[in-house]
């Protein structure tokens, strides 16, 4: 586990508007080594929307995102390269590929075999392919579905499809991992099996910035929380002071925490990325 | 209706159409293959033959299933019956419209004949059996050298099969006989046995690779020395080459390409502009496979070029840029004729008269005799496009299963989850393109010389929808799949050229069909196969263990008493 609190990455500023709606107003983040960070808010406050700024799926209309002290680079592909992984809201596997293989694809940024390695089977594709395989194996086995390793992710029970996503997001060796509402859909035991994950992940040295409606998972996992109301941080502090804000619980838990999200079926149905 | 009586009718009927085979069926030798001898069944008649045995084998096996133990549960004894009967009565059908189109009208079909069909209707009243239960044929554990013997024999009827289609020179025998190997694979569908076969293939890939590649070596070896059907058969391997490098693009990255076989004609020109032709502009000495890899090169800058500016946008505007591209550069071809561009490639009239190959003396035009058998100049260019269909199989499959194939089909199924995971989508949709047009570069280079000629008009849209076809039909993603579907789509029209005119229609019908049952075409892809396996062991073992317990009940019930 990394003792290192210095800060991962610093979102200023960042501004996303779309025509007229701006999504994301002026939204500053620091997420430091090993944290759990959680992201809350309504329906349609813009925390998916703040993840594609994030990962280069759209450009700020204004903002700077950092990754240790680094600019990130615009591109998504080049976003993991520089070590930020994500999951989708809607899942996103892909469907007619094996669950190895769908895992394998988020080795591809940390690999180097080329088409003439392939063709020919030099030792690189070989090597790596031997290595990939493995370690593919091995986040199938963390996550738990080494047993499914040949399933097509199409077939995969839903719980399962959400846990394939972070395995494969988790290959492509992230230091930053965005989870968009990973337990949307679960059951109460599916959702505390993700809990015991999520720890697991961050007790790798990583850390995690986890969207989420379901209050009780949110506040017994993060040491921060950010609520976003309208695309503006309402609030951004410990689980605690989030918990008690009497503008949070107006904005946010107008209904009792512990019932969970209003409206989780709404959320599912929001375009996104 | 009555099982008790249904049975016994449909075995008479089976009994009654093994029976008609004694009997003549046509009336006139000319017709089919000479169906009028009494006591002298043709080859066509024990086709017939065959059906009405495995039906009527099927039927009776209903009698002796208690004393088959566990083998009872292996076959679906109904539906098989129910399969070959049906195939019967479909083939007679089929038998008779031939002799009475080849003879002219119903007269010249002879008692044999109707009563190859009523026993067929007959026995087809199995229809009204039971269905049998799923049969566990799929699920055998095999011994290694079973699975092996399988395939070999397989391959080996596959050989005989074509070889008899192919010399099938008029389109009703070639039919009639398309007909019978539909019913039998219908047949061997119902009894579960290719459920069983696609797994032993799949345990034992390599075996299944050398002796596919054995029989098409051997294909040769069955035509006496006659060139024309060698011809064809070239002419499919150079179309089944293409189809596998579109495959790339369109199977595995998803992308449209409407176009292809424009790459195909670059390859063809450069090596006809290089070759020793009179009419070639820019002959040079360079042994052929240094001019393959140029004509590739030159048809996969062609591809860079196109596909730069284009696959950074969505897949419909590929679709329409390729299809241009197909249009400009056959007219492009046509255009270099020396008054409207420089001449290069002597406008709508090409380069013809290209030499043969010469490999180290072997001289490509000439006959050789191996075996004694005579081997033709199309057989020297079939061994050659084997080759080179072989290397093709070999890029596609190792790239398949690589780093850049995983990535080629995260970019079919989700382009921007692909992105979002690492994936260089641009880098490796381009890669997919040049690389397609390459291979296709390749493939025409072996075409320009085996044709003897290459003109522009070879080169149209038509060919580019076949191909896509090809793909689509034969199962999109898979070696196997494609190549059927390559065969299928150049063998038929060169075997059908009676229905010449309907071509399109039958055609696009068949797709229809396709479409509407079996959208992931004739070969489903591997990954699925691998899943079923998967499923498969477990199945397996569950088998296993219910055999087991069946055989302790037997012994149990024999040490009761
Ligand atoms: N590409 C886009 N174009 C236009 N508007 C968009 C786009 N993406 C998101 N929006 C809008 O931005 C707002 C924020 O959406 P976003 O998906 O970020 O909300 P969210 O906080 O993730 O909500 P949920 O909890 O329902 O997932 C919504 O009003 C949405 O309609
Ligand atoms: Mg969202």
């Amino acid at each position: 586990m990394s003792t290192d609190r210095s800060v991962l990455l610093d979102a200023a500023h960042v501004t996303m508007r779309f025509g007229g709606l701006t999504a994301v107003d002026d939204v500053s983040l620091q997420i430091h080594h090993g944290e759990i960070v959680g992201l809350i808010g309504p329906n349609g406050a813009g925390k998916t929307t703040f993840f594609n700024c994030l990962t280069g799926l759209y450009k700020p209309t204004s903002g700077a995102v950092t990754l240790n002290g680094e600019p990130l680079p615009p591109q998504p592909r080049l976003v993991v390269k520089a070590g930020v992984a994500r999951t989708f809201q809607n899942i996103r596997l892909f469907h007619d590929m094996t669950a190895l293989e769908n895992v394998m694809v988020g080795t591809y940024c940390r690999t180097k075999t080329n088409a003439i390695d392939a063709i020919f089977r030099l030792p690189r594709h070989r090597q790596e392919e031997k290595v990939s395989t493995e370690l593919c194996k091995g986040w199938l086995d963390f996550v738990g579905l080494a047993d499914k390793a040949n399933t097509l992710a199409r077939n995969l029970p839903y719980g399962d499809q959400r846990r394939l996503e972070i395995a494969r997001a988790l290959a492509t060796k992230p230091s930053l991992l965005l989870l968009d509402e990973p337990t949307a859909g679960m059951n109460p035991n599916e959702t505390r099996q993700a809990e015991d994950l999520i720890f697991r992940i961050r007790d790798l040295g990583l850390a995690i910035l986890v969207i989420e409606h379901d209050m009780r998972f949110i506040f017994s996992l993060c040491d921060r929380v950010l609520c976003l109301v309208q695309g503006a941080v309402l609030i951004d502090g410990t689980g605690d002071e989030v918990q008690h804000d009497p503008r949070v619980i107006e904005a946010y838990l107008g209904s009792p925490a512990e019932d969970g999200p209003p409206g989780m079926a709404e959320a599912a149905e929001v375009p996104n990325a | 209706m009555n099982e008790n009586l249904l049975r016994p009718v449909a075995i008479a009927g089976a009994g009654l159409g093994i029976a008609s085979i004694f009997l003549p069926w046509a009336y006139g030798p000319r017709i089919l293959d000479d169906m009028t001898y009494y006591f002298g069944p043709s080859f066509l008649q024990v086709c017939y033959a065959l059906l009405a045995v495995v039906a009527l084998a099927c039927l009776v096996a209903h009698f002796f299933l208690d004393r088959m133990s566990w083998f009872a549960r292996v076959i679906a004894w109904n539906d098989a019956a129910k399969a070959a009967s049906l195939g019967a009565v479909g083939y007679a059908i089929a038998v008779i419209i031939a002799i009475a189109v080849g003879g002219g009208g119903l007269i010249n079909v002879e008692p044999g004949g109707w009563l190859a069909l009523g026993g067929g209707a007959l026995a087809a009243v199995s229809w009204f059996l039971p269905a049998s239960k799923a049969p566990i044929f799929e699920r055998l554990r095999c011994p290694k050298w079973v699975q092996i013997l399988a395939i070999a024999a397989v391959m080996a009827v596959l050989l005989f099969a074509a070889a008899f289609a192919l010399n099938q020179s008029e389109a009703d025998g070639f039919l009639v006989f398309a007909v019978f190997l539909g019913a039998a694979i219908f047949t061997f569908h119902a009894t579960g046995f290719f459920g069983w076969l696609s797994l032993a293939a799949a345990n034992n890939r390599k075996v299944l690779v050398i002796s596919a590649f054995t029989v098409a070596f051997a294909f040769p070896f069955t035509q006496n020395g006659s060139d024309a059907n060698m011809s064809v058969a070239a002419q499919v391997l150079t179309f089944a080459a293409t189809a596998i490098g579109l495959n790339i693009v369109v199977g595995l990255v998803g992308l449209l390409d409407l176009g292809y076989i424009a790459f195909l004609g670059a390859g063809a020109f450069t090596a006809a502009v290089m070759s020793k032709s009179v009419f070639a502009t820019l002959s040079v000495d360079l042994p052929f496979p240094v001019v393959a890899l140029i004509s590739g090169t030159v048809a996969a800058l062609f591809g860079l070029l196109i596909g730069t500016p284009t696959l950074r946008v969505s897949g419909d505007y590929l679709a329409i840029v390729t299809l241009a591209f197909g249009e400009i550069f056959r007219i492009t071809m046509i255009n270099l004729d020396g008054t409207d561009g420089p001449n290069i490639t002597h406008g709508s009239n090409g380069v013809p008269s290209i030499p043969n190959l010469d490999f180290f003396g072997f001289d490509f035009g000439q006959s050789h005799e191996i075996f004694g058998i005579q081997i033709g100049r199309f057989s020297n260019y079939y061994w050659l496009l084997l080759l080179v269909i072989g290397l093709i199989i070999l890029v596609f499959a190792n790239l398949n299963h690589s780093r850049i194939g995983r990535g080629w089909v995260a970019i079919r199924e989700d382009e921007m989850a692909a992105e979002s995971m690492g994936v260089n989508t641009f880098g490796l949709k381009l890669l997919a393109f040049a690389g397609g047009a390459f291979l296709a570069g390749v493939a025409g280079s072996v075409k320009a010389y085996t044709d003897t000629s290459v003109s522009p008009d070879q080169y149209v849209f038509l060919e580019s929808a076949f191909l896509l076809a090809a793909v689509v039909l034969g199962g999109m993603g898979t070696i196997m799949g494609v190549l059927i579907g390559a065969t299928l789509l150049k063998l038929l029209p060169e075997k059908l050229r009676y229905f010449e005119d309907y071509r399109l229609l039958l055609f696009g019908a068949l797709m229809v069909v396709m479409m509407r049952f079996r959208p992931e075409g004739i070969i489903a892809d591997e990954r699925r196969q691998l899943e079923f396996h998967d499923t498969d062991e477990e199945l397996a073992e569950e088998v296993e263990e219910d055999l087991t317990t069946h055989h302790a009940h037997l012994n149990a019930d024999k040490e009761l008493p």
